[in-house]
């Protein structure tokens, strides 16, 4: 009854996401003493999938079929819930990534399987019940569920659950689902990417700004800073309603929700919606000419003054301290 | 076009979040309530479509009565007409059930929903809905467009973002950039009274799961604050002191 986790790759290769439910997994196995299954989808050469061994995978299923190039949530619901049958698995572990928000809950449904959107903690499992703490209200809270069904879900919140490497390699399997009785009605036309940013949902350091930066011709030296510290880029609401920047930087309540180990915010005002987004970041600097404003309340840090002046010292200090 | 929109009846986003019953139910005293702000999207999206006779739009709410103003206010944005699910939503399992259930029997072409609700921040209900209806689903899309019977949705991926096309019957989760949220006119406030709001009996579903309780989070500790002159010093405690650089 080993746990199967699913991990996604992006262009062959693994992404943070899938270390981290496989470390997760590996946690969760070691409690219950049982192994972990890794199931991939899509071109992964063979070591690739092996090292997933290093973080406490013992086998990686391998799923490497034309049609399944690309992401279509109801195929690969299929194949990994018929993945779960084949292995006899009760758990399944998945990131809660864009992805994973489409699929989780495919599974889970053809499973009737309980599912744990967003969870944030190793689970307690005691017999079969298992319990596991998840976001609420958009981070203003916290809730602890409890799943019932006999096969259960968890999707991991990106950046909660540390990597940790345990182990060595895993064994490489292949495995044929039936693909033609699989629907591939939706079909991916292109794939647009940032190739050069760091992606928001799993950055370590998000240097975000507001309002207070005046207007989108201002954005280069967010961006400076965000190069030297390698960290991914957010904004405020108003900021991308207004078409300074897109939609897809913008957290907070009805934006993304980011959890880094460093989050800058920078000319934000630090209002309920936008920190409920950002609020479980480790850490918080806040860079705001108002000392009222309501961020300071939440920061760990903070300098009061106008973001021309500070943002471009603070730059040249980093990258003093970075020796670039 | 048929459209189907599903909204959800959620605390206003400046709501302070409490708890009672020894942390085991969400506190309602002194809290308003809206339509999701994702599920505003969604259905303007639908109403956009829907213009010039192209369409009719249905708005459907799994709830009490005291979720009527909220499916009031989705009529006087623009919808035709509304139909509640007499239950309040245990969960997103739950909820789907009832809205597939009724969607089976009255063959949408489209089903828009938000892309989560930000109370319970499942974004599950779309997905579950195409499993349980067999149609595909996309689930946090960024752009929709429809052109007859096929339907091209930008959805936002990990860095980047994906376009890709599917037919009609459709299932979508709305994300920000979709639609621009409509505000309801007098005409549409006057209309809104007229238009059918029907009333459907729920039917049991076995749940998978539930909450134990709730927390908040714990308070953090007071901002120590660096003089503007000394930038450096940030630069050396986020080093030495947060570990975080
Ligand atoms: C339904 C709903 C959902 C929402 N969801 C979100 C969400 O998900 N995310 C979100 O961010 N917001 C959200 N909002 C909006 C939110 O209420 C605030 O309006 C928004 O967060 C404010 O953005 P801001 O701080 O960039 O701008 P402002 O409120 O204008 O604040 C700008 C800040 O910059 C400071 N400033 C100005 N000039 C300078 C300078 N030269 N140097 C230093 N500091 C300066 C000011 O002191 C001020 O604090 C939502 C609102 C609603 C109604």
């Amino acid at each position: 009854m080993s746990i199967l986790v699913y991990v996604e790759n992006t262009d062959g290769k693994f992404k943070k996401s899938a270390f981290e439910v496989v470390s997760y997994a590996k946690s969760i196995a070691d409690n219950i003493q049982t192994d972990v299954v890794a199931i991939s989808i899509g071109n992964v050469a063979e070591d690739e999938l092996a090292a997933l061994g290093k973080y406490g995978a013992s086998k990686v299923l391998n799923v490497n079929q034309e049609q399944l190039a690309s992401f279509v949530n109801q195929a690969y619901a299929s194949i990994i819930a018929e993945a779960l049958k084949s292995t006899g698995s009760k758990l399944l572990v998945l990131s809660n990534s864009f992805s994973g928000k489409g699929l989780a809950p495919r599974i889970a449904a053809k499973l009737e399987a309980g599912l744990a959107d967003g969870a944030l903690e190793l689970p307690h499992i005691t017999d079969d019940k298992l319990t596991v703490k998840k976001t609420a209200f958009s981070n203003k809270a916290f809730a602890t569920l409890e799943l019932t069904s006999d096969i259960k879900v968890i999707a991991l919140s990106p950046n909660a659950y540390e990597i940790k490497e345990t182990g060595g390699n895993a064994t490489v399997e292949t495995f044929t689902p039936n693909i033609d009785q699989l629907d591939f009605s939706t079909v991916v036309k292109e794939i647009v990417r940032a190739t050069d940013k760091v992606s928001l949902p799993e950055a370590d350091i998000v240097v975000s700004a507001g309002r207070g930066l005046k207007g989108p011709e201002n954005w280069g030296m967010i961006e400076e800073l965000a190069d030297v510290l390698g960290a991914a880029t957010a904004c405020s609401k108003p900021v991308s309603d207004a078409g300074w920047r897109p939609h897809s930087e913008h957290v907070g309540q009805t934006g993304i929700v980011v959890s880094p180990n460093l989050y800058i915010a920078i000319g934000i005002s630090g209002a309920i919606q936008h920190l409920a987004g950002v609020s479980s970041s480790k850490t918080i600097v806040v860079i705001n000419k108002d000392p009222e404003a309501p961020f300071f309340k939440v920061a760990d840090y903070g300098i009061v003054g106008d973001v021309f002046d500070i943002v471009p010292k603070l730059t040249q200090a980093l990258k003093a301290y970075r020796g670039i | 076009m048929k459209i189907l929109v599903c909204i959800s009846n959620v605390p206003d986003t400046t709501s302070k979040i409490t708890f009672t019953n020894d942390n085991t139910a969400f506190n309602t005293a002194g809290v308003q309530f809206i339509i999701n702000p994702y599920d505003e999207i969604a259905l303007s999206k639908a109403v956009e479509l829907a213009e010039g006779g192209k369409g009719t739009v249905t708005v459907i709410n799994v709830g009490d009565a005291s979720t009527d103003a909220t499916i009031r206010k989705a009529l006087a944005i623009g919808a035709d007409n509304a139909v509640r699910i007499d239950a309040a939503p245990r969960d997103a399992w739950f909820v789907a059930n009832q809205i597939a259930a009724y969607a089976k029997d009255n063959a949408f072409d489209l089903i828009l929903t938000g892309r989560e609700s930000i109370d319970y921040n499942g974004a599950q209900v779309a997905a579950i809905i195409g499993e349980l209806l067999q149609i595909p689903s996309v689930s946090i899309a960024k752009k929709v467009e429809v052109a007859s019977d096929m339907v091209t949705v930008e959805r936002e991926i990990e860095g980047g973002k994906e376009v890709l096309t599917a037919k009609l019957p459709l299932v979508i989760g709305t994300a920000e950039g979709v639609a621009e949220p409509k505000i309801p006119n007098m005409r549409g406030i006057m209309s809104a009274r007229s238009k059918p709001l029907d009333v459907v009996e729920p039917f049991s579903v076995e749940l998978l799961a539930h909450i134990v309780n709730y927390e908040t989070p714990a308070p953090r500790g007071t901002v120590k604050l660096v003089d503007a002159t000394e930038v450096e010093k940030l630069v050396s405690l986020l080093h030495d002191e947060a570990k975080v650089i």
